[in-house]
């Protein structure tokens, strides 16, 4: 099968034809390619593309952070819970596509339930970690000044879990950007449709897989410098000492 | 700042841990006047800190009962009997993700004091332990051992408990800084007479520190319960004896000052080692085997000669 696109007004391949020098020889960048198409090919995949890991990561996170509730506070369950998200993240991500097609079509829920499952192990294992982190004198203290169970979790078990919890968002949010660009596999969808198009041409179309490639890049390394800059300024405490 | 001090009895107390032969703390019973140290010291496996922690429940009673101003701890909703107590344990166990005035303020904004009630209270303590009030917005990983104990003591004092429970508070300081922390706990002391129940396995912490000094051996049973003086002068047994140790006829001597001796007049004082008052009679004797002489000139304030002290005088 193919998910290429095709629709939508006419193929969206260059015109070898009447090109610049630069495309008739199929150069590595062709800057007049990327301004021609910024607005009809690579904008629009560019915000599809922040859309499917915002998404990804924000729903990735609340469903692994319940579990991780649950594997904190009931230790017998975090075993299972732990092997479980090992399993989803064991699954090679074109199979695991493929696998949900028949339960929710060729449609970007597929993409989303896939780049969410890949997320909850990065997630379930640093929340967790996280929270076991608390010094056990720590603990001690704030049990022997009054602060009850939910107290004691909300003041002081998960405000010192933020670090791990933020390197657990910054590994899961660039590892789903990549992912994602896979996920045009399916569907042309994303930073990855481009990405495909690009390879699908007989001599491969390289302008188009470069800046599709460099923005997917460019995307990851901006999002995990936002949220290193997040994490110093919410744990002012952690990087003292 | 109101002294308010509670009574802490301690009727029977037994903590059975299921599954272990004999008891933790066996049918312990005394009284911890309000106001004063009780230091519990023993071997470890004599339940010290079982003791401690039975009193804010962080360790459940087996049976008997502890009473607090005659109340028993019991009767008490264990939060708020916690949040009354003032808890201070080796490692201080401060928050690393707030900073220390927010450390300080944990009880009282537990009790629902106002920020601005609790800005004045973090200053005013720091003041109290020692500390610049510039250490009030700084976190818990910028300051060294002894700061951050000094920390957890203002912590522990935030919302003016009248008992306080101190667990080996000095044991993971570096023996200059304890010695200074000890006489700065035992002048704040002074000030603010809160009943206090201090753990410590040091013998001599425990003399220095005690009004009243409980020992107790493996098993958790009371050797002996009384006045350092006592303990050192009249040890009730071999155990005990054993426990303060061979020197302590010495340690005895640290209690008391040269200022408590009967002096001979200060006829021929030329080259006498000259020694205040308020040395103690155990330094003084150091001090005179280490010059290798017979006496000393005891001076008062101002350096005006009191007596002298012999070395037969301090050894009797």
């Amino acid at each position: 099968m193919t998910g290429f696109r095709v629709a939508d007004g006419g193929p969206v391949i260059p015109n070898f034809g009447h090109g610049s020098a630069c495309l008739k020889n199929n150069g590595w960048f062709c800057p007049e390619w990327v301004r021609e198409h910024w607005g009809d090919i690579l904008q629009p995949a560019l915000v599809q593309h922040i859309e499917l890991t915002v998404i990804a990561v924000s729903i990735g996170f609340g469903i692994a952070f319940v579990l991780a509730l649950v594997g904190f506070r009931f230790r017998l369950f975090n075993a299972p819970l732990g092997a479980f998200t090992d399993l989803l993240y064991a699954i090679p991500s074109i199979a695991l596509f493929q696998l949900l097609v028949p339960f929710t079509g060729l449609t970007v829920t597929t993409i989303e339930v896939a780049l969410v499952s890949y997320t909850l192990f990065v997630f379930y294992r640093n929340i967790v970690e996280g929270l076991r982190s608390v010094p056990d004198e720590v603990l001690e203290s704030a049990r022997g000044m009054g602060l009850t169970r939910r107290q004691t979790f909300w003041r002081v078990e998960l405000p010192l879990a933020v670090p791990a919890i933020l390197a657990g968002v910054r590994v899961a949010t660039v590892s789903t950007i990549s992912i994602a660009t896979v996920a045009a596999f399916l569907l042309y969808y994303g930073l990855g449709g481009p990405i495909f198009d690009a390879l699908a041409q007989p001599d491969i179309f390289r302008t188009e897989l470069v800046a599709a490639g460099g923005l997917a890049i460019l995307l990851a390394l901006t999002a995990d410098t936002l949220l290193a800059l997040a994490q110093r300024s919410l744990t002012p405490w952690n990087r003292l000492g | 700042m109101p002294t308010e001090a509670a009574e802490l009895v301690f009727d029977e107390a037994t903590k059975v841990y299921p599954g272990r032969d004999g008891a933790a703390v066996d049918h312990l019973s005394l009284t911890v006047p309000a106001g004063e140290i009780c230091v519990l010291v023993g071997p470890s496996g004599g339940g010290k800190t079982t003791a401690l922690k039975l009193v804010n429940r962080l360790i459940p009673l087996t049976s008997g009962d502890i009473r607090i101003d005659g109340r028993s701890i019991l009767d008490l909703d264990v939060t708020e009997l916690r949040r009354s107590i003032g808890y201070v344990i080796q490692q201080v166990g401060l928050f690393p993700h707030v900073t220390v005035e927010a450390n300080i303020g944990t009880v009282p904004k537990l009790l629902g004091r106002p920020r601005s009630w609790i800005k004045a209270r973090s200053a005013e303590l720091l003041a109290l332990v020692g500390l610049d009030p510039s250490y009030a917005k700084r976190f818990p990983a910028q300051l060294s051992g002894g700061e951050r104990q000094r920390v957890g003591l203002a912590r522990a004092l935030a919302a003016n408990p009248a008992l306080m429970l101190m667990d080996e508070p000095f044991g993971a300081i570096d023996p200059i800084v304890r010695t200074r922390l000890q006489d700065e706990f035992l002048r704040l002391q002074h000030e603010l007479r809160k009943t206090v129940v201090f753990v410590t396995h040091d013998v001599d912490e425990a003399i220095k520190v005690g009004d009243r000094i409980a020992i107790l051996r493996e098993g958790g049973r009371l050797a002996q319960y009384d006045t350092p003086k006592q303990i050192l002068e009249h040890p009730v047994d071999e155990f005990v004896a054993d426990f303060v140790g061979r020197d302590r006829a010495l340690k005895a001597l640290s209690l008391r000052t040269l200022g408590d001796l009967e002096l001979s007049p200060a006829i021929e004082v030329d080259g006498l080692l000259q020694l205040p008052a308020e040395t103690s009679q155990r330094d003084a004797l150091a001090m005179l085997v280490a010059e290798r002489s017979e006496a000393v000139l005891v001076v008062g304030a101002g350096g005006s000669p009191l007596g002298v002290a012999t070395r037969e005088d301090l050894l009797k």
